[in-house]
């Protein structure tokens, strides 16, 4: 295999490694993750192997650099303010403005409308739903991110699968 | 787009809904919730560079730069400008060329680039006569590096035959093989080849095209 060239690396895959990492961080954690992702990556060049999927050998890497960080804040939160500080870390995007009003400002758009219902689940299942579907992560790290069961991430994945599906129809 | 007749909650009114949500697809427009936007993944690109050359881990940087006959790309190791190459058709077969011959850890910046891309301008210009830029001749081997090294004794405005150039270099039967190491000049422009013509009086070929080679040294004799 042809080396490829990290600048093309980073063009192609670089919006799904910051997804995979702001799926369970804040933005600005979500950066460091990313950051971190690349350097690793880097590092690991001109290996992987040949015939690895770029994309799926990023992700992996993603994944374990946002749980670490994802790790050292738990650490240094305390235990009462760790629930409330994972809370604000799960928001979507424009999940500053945890007002759906507000959140929607993609207003009359599919983003806008899946923004808005995020934006109305509660933290466990947002990060339950973002952290499975979107990043891959598994539930029983999920399970250990929200600080429960290996089953109770799987519920709160499947849980605001079907909210959301039923918001969105509603809206129809 | 439609307006709801029977808004929910007074938050709906002021959104009109679509008609068609996402049911199927639920999960690529979870992904799109998730997107940085490009100019996010312009600004971390931005600061990866200098992190990863303090950890020694940047084979190579480029930029692009544009010049009156058309974008270059300059790209830069640790020791100096290494590649000018002539990127009409885009920069990513130049790219992977690079990573085959030097390394695949290759970040756009302006990391090392900066000097070259400034003083290039200036030279197209016409305020700039000679570049004082650190140089990579690990491209240019043996032979070849002697002939492009000499390029930098053929001063702005001059020209030289390819036979004065083969005897520069010690070697006058290698006229031919002048004209090929000319051919594959790493670093056109900065080492200026088009100042290399035939001994008939024409100008010769050119990498970046006839028509740029009889730009260039027209201008460097106004």
């Amino acid at each position: 295999m042809k080396p490829v060239p990290f600048a093309q690396i980073v063009a192609e895959h670089g919006a799904t490694v910051w997804a995979v990492c702001r799926s369970i961080l804040s933005e600005t954690d979500a950066d460091d993750a990313w950051q971190e992702t690349m350097i690793a990556a880097m590092r690991h060049l001109p290996d992987p192997a040949e015939g690895t999927n770029l994309a799926a050998w990023l992700t992996v890497i993603a994944r374990n650099k946002s749980i670490d960080i994802h790790r050292r804040r738990v650490r240094q939160a305390t235990p009462v303010a760790d629930i409330t500080a994972v809370a604000d870390r799960v928001s979507i995007r424009t999940g500053s403005h945890p007002d759906p009003e507000s959140t929607a400002t993609g207003s009359g758009t599919i983003d806008g409308d899946l923004r808005a219902a995020l934006a109305r689940l509660t933290e466990r299942r947002r990060t339950a739903v973002l952290a499975h579907h979107v990043a891959g992560y598994s539930y029983a790290e999920i399970g250990e991110l929200l600080g429960s069961s290996e089953d109770a991430a799987r519920r709160s994945a499947a849980d605001g699968i079907a909210e959301l599906r039923r918001q969105l129809r509603r809206r129809s | 787009m439609t307006v709801p007749t029977e808004p929910a909650d007074p938050h709906e009114r002021k959104n009109p809904m679509i008609t068609d949500p996402p049911t199927t697809d639920l999960d690529d427009a979870l992904t799109a919730a998730l997107d940085p936007g490009s100019e996010r993944i312009a600004r971390l690109t931005t600061s990866l560079a200098p992190r990863a050359d303090d950890e020694g881990l940047l084979d190579l940087t480029y930029r692009r730069v544009d010049g009156p006959h058309g974008p270059l790309l300059v790209a830069a190791t640790e020791t100096g400008i290494v590649r000018v190459a002539f990127a009409e058709g885009g920069v990513d077969q130049v790219l992977e060329e690079l990573a085959e011959a030097i390394g695949p850890r290759i970040l756009e910046s302006s990391l090392r680039t900066d000097a070259a891309a400034r003083q290039l301008t200036e030279y197209f210009e016409g305020t700039r006569r000679s570049f004082d830029l650190p140089i990579d001749l690990r491209l240019a081997r043996g032979f070849r590096a002697r002939v492009v090294a000499h390029l930098l004794e053929i001063g702005y405005g001059r020209t030289e035959t390819y036979g004065q150039v083969a005897t520069a270099i010690g070697n006058p039967g290698a006229v031919r093989a002048v004209g090929t190491a000319c051919a594959k000049n790493p670093i056109p422009v900065i080492l200026p080849c088009h100042r290399v013509v035939r001994s008939d009086g024409t100008i010769g070929n050119y990498l970046g095209g006839t028509e740029m080679k009889r730009a260039l040294l027209a201008m460097e004799a106004a």
